[in-house]
């Protein structure tokens, strides 16, 4: 049996009965690593020496008959701008190449007070900018279905990790549709959760009233799994809201009859690969068939979220990543000369081309004389588009739409055209702009290669588009498909 | 100081509200004073990628506090922004602060501090109240100019601070200084802020003279060196207009050592802070039930605590308005008329000696070695007719200089009166002696018998009973 194939749900149940124990889970899933990773690249670091002690003291603990969490023995792999503490965190940047944090981001703390444990770093876009992990200081990470195309982006390798079975579970980070766009290229389950249900404590700000941290997963079930283990309200972070601890799983196997899903018609026009919109349109035939009612819908300003996305992501950006100057931590250049000096030598070695594009944007549109003219344009669309999610999401239970407009390209196609590159982000920034939660379950194949479908429900309603998720994953299986490697 | 340059003075005041325990967004111990260097920090004061900022509540309530004895109006909701720059001491190469531009709400706006300069009174309008974070403290081994490297200590790093800016009201370096004295006393009277803390009250001050372009001096630590600073600045402004040279708006430096103030930057390149609303940080509704709430916890303020005075003791305004400009002093003034019936006489020995003797020996009243009870024993001295007035101040002099009792200093140095009128009658003895002089003047004209009375004391260094001296020297002349 190989174990590293199974999902978090099936597994918990065989550790605790010590069917099997949590030591074997680890060994099995490093000697993936130790197989497939040269072809993969998902990781960036990898703790095999901790996880199997921590994975001890699980065995230890039900063998003396304690309580164990929900997550006894699970491997948990994790993106690498969620800090860990003394665990190497890099942001895929060289700019933190050293950085060993001090603290544990909260989300870590629930999962191993849950008793997962964290087996490594996951590959990413550097600083999570991009979609397609190509911007990673450690080099690109490759498309388990086929490896000479990209994973998707940001939290690449958190996806490729799962769908090559090196890890059981994976966090990933949301700002702008990075952990479902990654989902989609890789065909496994990605969740962004609303704004302010996930503590963002610990996690390396990129754009922070957009970002969110989510739970990655084989299946629908390990996702909820994962989303009740990260889930709740964090003193530490002023804007996670005031929201109990909640069982997402509990409720997955209701049926969705008389279900109301709109299909927003604006996701479906130009730039939508021809072949993924067919997939996508039997997957709400799916839909229909299980018994939701499923009508066209609209949401206005749609042409504005890109622009918007970028404008306000770049702009929080230039600001976070300020701090990164080499005086206190991280990367320092070699260089003579004043702080000015080793601030800027620093930076200017320490990040990679895409980040200084966004920090440069980003300072310039909250230069005097252009703020109220982008940034606080911005915000006021933003609230445009967020007032549309919540119109339509007033009428529909959910809202059903293509994850990714595209197929996974091939790694270096696109990676020279920055602007056609924000452009695939079209039916996944939106989401984040409005500030509620949206999963990716795959939903077919086209030529071999994945295709996601993204689910979007009000403030929330996560229990929800899971719940749709789960029958929809139930009735197609596409999940249960594994690439050859 | 000359009407006709049309002087305007703007004061941006830093004040640490040290009595907060921790710092404005983390729970790092905000006592850094004399701790060793970079022992308070923690991931969210050193800006560690990742950490989060939560407010410090009590920060906003003593916000609150100061806003309300300032007449301030305190906004509803209250938003922080980011102030991006970079700067070695700036952990995060952002400072949160607040903003009243760009959608920008600060604590609050409008208020005035009113206080006296030389009997008359002045208003002073505020602009602006609101909170924000401290930098680190950069320590120059040597000087600032000639440290071969610059050392950063965090611990300083997130305390919170209030500025409370002015509206340009001020028109001399006096007013100024008034200003600040008044400010403080405020400040302390209300709990939030002590005075004997090095640095708890920092000050920028805005300058024009004549319509002319606006100067910023930054970084004044002391009450004294804003008073120099703005003298200084008024100088060389006018000489500059004398000469025809137009001033340009920069930034100036005050020069602690050298006491001159220095260009730091001139208006063209002063960096754009690219304000805009902190992420992190959800906005504050400052509700009506808490600011009563707060209002009600209020302690006496310096004004209605010198109307008291006034009425409670019956001392002059002008002596009330001195004892309340400093709590300290107040606080002493009240703990002494507990123990002793005359508080005018006690009024004019603090006001006079005592401040004299601080003054003199630059300590302020906190350090004062004398306490109340022994401070109120010196004069019970004096009334009792043990020592004499002239010889109470030079105890009072020592007292607080070694915090010897005054009592004690009376028996050791054997400093009590002289009222022994055998002993006194020896000594004037000899004074008619020693003068014969003297004394056939003084048969002629009574005026010349303070010299005879002089020549006493200074055979009992002062100790002599002066009304027996007198009446024994007048009647030796009458040949009684």
């Amino acid at each position: 049996m190989h174990l590293n194939r199974l999902s978090c749900h099936q597994l918990v149940g065989k550790i605790k009965t010590q069917e099997v124990t949590a030591v074997d889970v680890v060994e099995q899933v490093f000697e993936r690593i130790k197989r497939v990773e040269s072809k993969i690249r998902a990781f960036i670091s990898t703790f095999k020496d901790d996880a199997l002690r921590r994975a001890e003291a699980v065995d230890k603990k039900i063998k003396r008959g304690e309580e164990v969490g929900p997550l006894a023995g699970i491997p948990v792999a994790i993106k690498d701008n969620i800090c860990t503490r003394g665990k190497l965190t890099t942001c895929g940047s060289k700019i933190l190449s050293n950085y060993f944090p001090p603290y544990d981001a909260t989300v870590i703390e629930r999962i191993e007070a849950a008793g997962g444990i964290v087996i490594g770093k996951t590959n990413m876009d550097e600083f999570a900018m991009g979609n397609s992990t190509e911007t990673s200081f450690f080099g690109c990470t490759h498309n388990p279905w086929d490896l000479t195309r990209v994973p998707g982006g940001s939290s690449g390798g958190s996806a490729a990790a799962l769908a090559s079975d090196e890890t059981i579970l994976a966090l990933g980070s949301d700002t702008g549709g990075s952990i479902r766009c990654p989902a989609s290229f890789c065909s496994v389950v990605g969740l962004k959760p609303t704004y302010g249900l996930v503590s963002r404590y610990g996690l390396v700000s990129y754009a922070n009233s957009l970002e969110q941290i989510g739970p990655m997963a084989k299946d629908v079930v390990d996702c909820a799994i994962l989303l009740s283990v990260i889930a709740g309200h964090d003193p530490r972070d002023s804007t996670s809201a005031p929201y109990p601890p909640h069982d997402y799983a509990k409720n997955l196997r209701c049926d969705i009859k008389g279900i109301k899903v709109g299909v927003p018609k604006e996701f479906f026009g130009e730039g939508l690969d021809e072949k993924v919109e067919k997939v996508v349109m039997d997957s709400i035939g799916v839909l229909e068939d299980l018994g939701a009612s499923c009508s066209e819908t609209s949401i206005s300003y749609l042409d504005y979220a890109i622009p918007t996305y970028y404008l306000i992501a770049m702009s929080e950006a230039s600001s976070n990543l300020a701090r990164f100057d080499g005086l206190r931590y991280g990367f320092r250049a070699e260089c003579d000369g004043d702080w000015n000096e080793v601030f800027s030598t620093t930076r200017g070695e320490g990040f990679g081309e895409e980040v200084k594009r966004r920090i440069l944007l980003g300072t310039f549109a909250l230069s005097a004389g252009y703020y109220d003219k982008y940034y606080l344009k911005a915000l006021k669309v933003r609230t445009l588009i967020k007032r549309e999610f919540e119109k339509a999401l007033s009428k529909f239970d959910v809202l059903v739409t293509p994850t990714m407009p595209i197929l996974p390209f091939k790694i270096g196609e696109m990676i020279e055209d920055p602007l056609v590159m924000y452009m695939i982000d079209i039916d996944t920034a939106p989401v984040n702009l409005a500030g509620v939660p949206s999963i990716s379950v795959p939903c077919g194949f086209v030529d071999g290669l994945p295709v996601g479908l993204q689910i979007i429900g009000g403030f929330f309603e996560e229990e929800k588009i899971l719940r749709v998720a789960y029958a929809f994953q139930e009735q197609t299986g596409f999940h249960l498909k594994k690439p050859e490697i | 100081m000359d009407e006709d340059l049309d002087i305007k003075i703007g004061l941006e005041v830093h004040v640490q509200l040290t009595a907060l325990k921790t710092k404005l967004f983390c729970k790092c111990s905000a006592n850094y004073r004399g701790m060793p260097p970079n022992t308070l920090t923690c991931p969210v004061c050193l800006g560690h990628p990742g950490a989060l900022p939560v407010l410090n509540k009590k920060a906003v309530e003593y916000a609150i506090m100061v806003a309300l004895a300032l007449n301030s109006s305190i906004s509803p909701q209250m938003l922080f922004f980011r102030k991006n720059y970079f700067y070695v001491d700036l952990p995060k190469n952002f400072q949160i602060s607040q903003y009243d531009k760009a959608g920008g709400v600060p604590l609050s706006v409008g208020g005035w501090v009113e206080f006296s300069v030389n009997g008359e009174k002045k208003r002073v309008r505020i602009r602006r109240i609101q909170l924000e974070e401290d930098p680190a403290r950069l320590v120059y081994p040597g000087t600032i100019t000639t440290a071969p490297y610059t050392l950063v200590d965090f611990n300083r790093a997130g305390v919170a601070l209030l500025e409370i800016v002015t509206e340009p009201d001020i028109k001399t370096p006096e007013e100024a200084y008034f200003f600040l004295q008044k400010l403080r006393s405020i400040l302390e009277h209300l709990g939030v802020s002590s005075e004997n803390m090095q640095g708890s009250m920092r000050c920028d001050a805005n300058i024009s003279i004549k319509g002319g372009a606006r100067v910023e001096i930054k970084n004044i630590s002391s009450f004294k060196d804003v008073y120099r600073a703005l003298q200084y600045e008024i100088i060389r402004q006018k000489q500059q207009l004398k000469h025809g040279i137009a001033t340009v708006q920069e930034t100036r430096h005050w020069d602690e050592d050298r006491q001159i103030t220095v260009s730091l930057r001139v208006k063209e390149t002063e960096s754009d802070y690219r304000y805009f609303p902190e992420p992190d940080l959800v906005p504050v509704r400052i509700s009506e039930e808490w600011i009563k709430k707060i209002a009600a916890q209020m302690p006496e303020l310096p004004d209605a605590r010198k109307e008291r005075f006034i009425s409670e003791y019956k001392i002059t305004e002008y002596d009330a308005t001195v004892l309340t400009s400093n709590k300290k002093l107040a606080d002493f003034f009240e703990e002494c008329c507990k123990l002793y019936p005359n508080p005018k006489k006690l009024a004019n020995w603090i006001m006079g000696d005592l401040l004299r003797n601080l003054n003199e020996t630059g300590l302020d009243v906190t350090q004062l070695a004398i306490t109340v009870e022994q401070f109120v024993d010196l004069l019970k001295m004096i009334d009792e007719g043990i020592i004499s007035a002239k010889i109470a101040k030079r105890i009072l002099r020592e007292a607080v200089r070694t915090g010897k009792p005054p009592r004690k200093i009376v028996e050791d140095e054997g400093l009590l009166k002289i009222d022994d009128e055998e002993f006194i009658a020896k000594i004037v003895d000899e004074v008619f002696r020693e003068f014969p002089k003297a004394v056939e003047d003084a048969k002629k004209d009574r005026r010349a018998v303070n010299f005879l009375v002089g020549q006493v004391m200074r055979k009992t260094r002062g100790r002599a009973d002066p009304n027996i001296t007198n009446k024994m020297i007048l009647s030796r002349l009458e040949g009684k």
